[in-house]
């Protein structure tokens, strides 16, 4: 198990009813937080447009995510 | 340059920033806040950014605009907050030695920054609704 702090945005962070939570994941990658994160809160985005960001740094959602780091959970975004 | 600005864009402000002596020429695209989208009314905008990444990616756009259409100066601003129709959500401006490096790099730095940086809009309509925009549409028009 990984303890990961978790940070959600707009449309996402409406959804999860909080910005930011701390959880205890059994997770290897970005994808796998994203998955475990949408199945507590019901959400059901596709991560099609979706971005993700491990400690402030934009990653693929392949990426592995370490004991202690913090994601950052995008959802489409819409500048301009 | 790039910035997110929780305030008014000084518009002439910027476009002195990009005043040199090589410069034959300056491109300038305001996005601006429209009372319509797809069908509904709408009242307001509303810009959720997450700064440390929107600057660090914004700042990364302009760098690869400059190396594809080598440019001489670059400044880009984005709003964040609440913004009322007619306002001004974001400012390119780029000078260059001629106008194809200027046009080009322009359109780049824009297209890139509606799709890649960590900004959200939520629309305000005149139905009481409201909702976050999911532009599916800006990734296929890219440097069209």
């Amino acid at each position: 198990m990984k303890t990961i702090t978790v940070r959600y945005f707009a449309g996402f962070r409406e959804y999860a009813g909080l910005g930011e939570e701390t959880l205890q994941l059994d997770v290897v990658t970005a994808m796998d937080v994203f998955n475990e994160t949408r199945e507590r809160h019901g959400s059901t985005e596709p991560t099609g447009h979706c971005k993700v960001a491990i400690n402030d740094e934009m990653a693929d959602w392949t990426a592995k995510v370490n004991d202690g780091d913090t994601v950052l959970l995008f959802p489409p975004v819409a500048g301009g | 340059m790039f910035a997110i600005s929780s305030s008014d864009i000084a518009v002439h402000e910027l476009r002195a920033r990009l005043s040199n002596p090589g410069s034959g020429g300056v491109c300038v695209f305001e996005g601006w806040v429209r009372d319509e989208n797809e069908g509904r009314t709408v009242l307001r905008l509303e810009y959720e950014v997450y700064e440390p990444l929107a600057v660090a990616e914004g700042e990364k756009v302009i760098a690869e605009a400059k190396q594809q259409f080598p440019f001489l100066e670059a400044t880009c601003v984005h709003r964040s907050g609440l913004l009322e129709i007619g306002d001004c959500a974001v400012w390119v401006g780029v000078s260059a030695r001629h106008r194809n490096e200027a046009f080009k790099a322009c359109r780049y730095i824009i297209d890139e920054i509606k799709v890649r940086l960590p900004i959200w809009k939520k629309e305000h309509y005149a139905d009481g609704d409201s909702g976050w925009v999911v532009c599916e549409r800006c990734a296929n028009v890219r440097h069209g």
